[in-house]
């Protein structure tokens, strides 16, 4: 069901995302922008054995950003922790099959909520 | 499903009656209101003049003192700057309000560039401007004063008639944007000392691509366009004469009508208020009392805009959003993402900036429509506040804090 300026593939992931949660002991939790711009995602991460096995997320915003954190936790799951730190802001876009210009920042906050969990599972992990 | 449109305030669907009386401006008289020496451009000429005696009667207007324009857009432009420009004397100095409309807010631009001095006067927390400020901001060498007669995004009403009187003695030319409220609450140029009222059509059950500008006999302004001599040399260009007929029907139709639907507005619109109060951390924006009837703005804590407008548009019902985040979707890039100057201006805290919400009501609304729509809000809510870190961080300080 397309709506508005979103892809069916958007709507389907605001309407029903996927991996909506907390994990409790998570081994890598991300933070990353901050509700004054509008959207805010944190991202929780279960690793076991340099593989992602779980991933869950809250998230304030719009359609594009919920839609993007969702379609970010389902490309990670089962990833190891390099090929998730790989993924960039462009193959979340594409996997939704597209986000309008003005909500690429969206996809790039998928990005950066990855990187930021993983670095908090690094920095445990040295601890 | 049933869709219900609460959004009259971008747009307002357009009259049948007022279609009908446009509709042989298209096909049969097709003529040029100057080119009248025959028939076909006499039959337009005669059809703008009905318009502009039919627009000039909606706001105690002589006909003379109306000039069609492509809208409202058009309108502010040729205000703010024909009369900045057209004070002349070394008047350079144009006062504004704060929550003013992008189509006067961004020709101060050029102005700017040119040299003018620009004061922007505050709001108070439901938007109001203050007459005593309006007072303290005019000067000798002030050009021009515009303020709103009512907030598309909050539905405040502004006191232009005492902060008319005010820039009337000052000797200052007062432009009001009326583009929300022309033709849904009164506004009369013998009573309120304005000297450029906008006005635009589609507001008012009229067809896209019609405004008008109201100049008051002896307001000295420049044109933005330059050409042939049509609507008194202020807006060269042949007129689009069906939607300068249109306007003027519904002009005539919104005179006799708003009263008998402002009561159904304003009863829908409380219906819509008073429901609302179901919603836990919900805040109304704008004046309590002094708004448009049938506008009810809102926002609500840990909750984006857009994401509840989405999932209202999934059931059937449309509103919008004064978010940079919805409103802006067709922007260029992100520095279009900016947070609503109207909401910042009223001190909503920047934090749930993007989640403010305008229900705007109109003729063919119903009880049921409101009911529906005050049926899926709570769900909405709830959803989108159980995806929400923010709240989550709240729900923690709530069980720790008691």
């Amino acid at each position: 069901m397309a709506a508005g300026p979103y892809s069916e593939k958007v709507m389907d992931h605001f309407m029903n995302p996927r991996n909506v949660g907390e994990i409790e002991g998570a081994d890598g939790v991300g933070e990353v922008g901050n509700p004054a711009c509008g959207d805010m995602m944190r991202l929780y991460l279960k690793i076991d054995e340099g593989r992602v096995r779980d991933a869950k997320f809250r998230t304030f915003g719009c359609g594009a950003a919920i839609a993007s954190s969702s379609m970010l936790t389902e490309m990670i799951k089962g990833k190891t922790v390099d090929e998730a730190r790989a993924i960039t802001n462009q193959q979340v876009a594409e996997a939704l099959d597209g986000l309008p210009a003005v909500k690429i920042h969206c996809s790039v906050m998928a990005e950066q909520a990855v990187k930021s969990a993983l670095d908090d599972y690094v920095k445990k992990n040295a601890g | 499903m049933r869709k219900a449109f609460f959004d009259h305030i971008s747009t307002t669907p357009l009259d049948p009656r007022v279609f009908e009386a446009m509709r042989p401006y298209f096909l049969e008289s097709y003529g040029n209101p100057s080119s009248h020496i025959h028939d076909q451009g006499q039959a337009a000429l005669r059809a703008v003049d009905r318009a502009r005696t039919g627009v000039a009667e909606l706001i105690g207007a002589k006909a003379g003192e109306i000039v069609f324009t492509s809208g409202a857009t058009e309108s502010n432009n040729l205000a703010v700057l024909g009369a900045a420009e057209g004070a002349g004397g070394g008047k350079r100095h144009v006062v504004v309000s704060e929550v003013e409309h992008f189509s006067v807010m961004n020709a101060l631009i050029p102005l700017r560039n040119a040299g003018y001095e620009v004061t922007v006067l505050p709001v108070d927390r439901n938007g109001v401007v203050d007459p005593d400020a309006v007072r303290r901001a005019l000067r000798t060498d002030t050009a021009l004063l515009s303020v709103m007669h009512a907030n598309s995004e909050i539905g405040t009403i502004e006191p232009v008639g005492p902060i008319g009187r005010i820039a009337k003695e000052a000797g200052v030319a007062f432009h009001v944007d009326a583009t929300a409220s022309a033709g849904h609450i009164p506004l009369d140029v013998r009573e309120i000392p304005a000297d450029l009222v906008t006005l635009s059509a589609h507001n008012f059950y009229g067809p896209k691509g019609a405004g008008a500008l109201y100049i008051r006999e002896g307001t000295k302004l420049t044109p933005r366009t330059y050409g042939g001599f049509q609507e008194m040399g202020y807006r060269a260009g042949t007129e689009n004469v069906p939607a300068v007929v249109g306007m003027g029907a519904a002009a005539v139709l919104a005179g006799r009508e708003m009263g008998a639907w402002a009561g159904h507005l304003a009863r829908l619109g409380r219906m819509l208020w008073d429901g609302l109060a179901a919603i836990p951390m919900l805040h109304h924006t704008g004046h309590p009392s002094e708004r448009l009837p049938g506008h009810v703005s809102f926002w609500v804590e840990h909750v984006e805009g857009e994401s509840l407008l989405l999932f209202l548009n999934m059931k059937g019902v449309m509103a919008a959003s004064g978010s940079a985040c919805s409103s802006n979707l067709r922007g260029h890039d992100e520095e279009d993402l900016v947070a609503s100057p109207v909401l910042r201006a009223i001190g909503v805290p920047s934090d749930i900036c993007t989640g403010s919400i305008t229900f705007s009501l109109g003729w063919g609304n119903t009880a049921e429509e409101v009911r529906v729509a005050l049926e899926a809000l709570p769900d909405i809510v709830d959803r989108l506040r159980a995806m929400s870190p923010t709240y989550l961080d709240y729900q923690k300080r709530q069980a720790k804090g008691g």
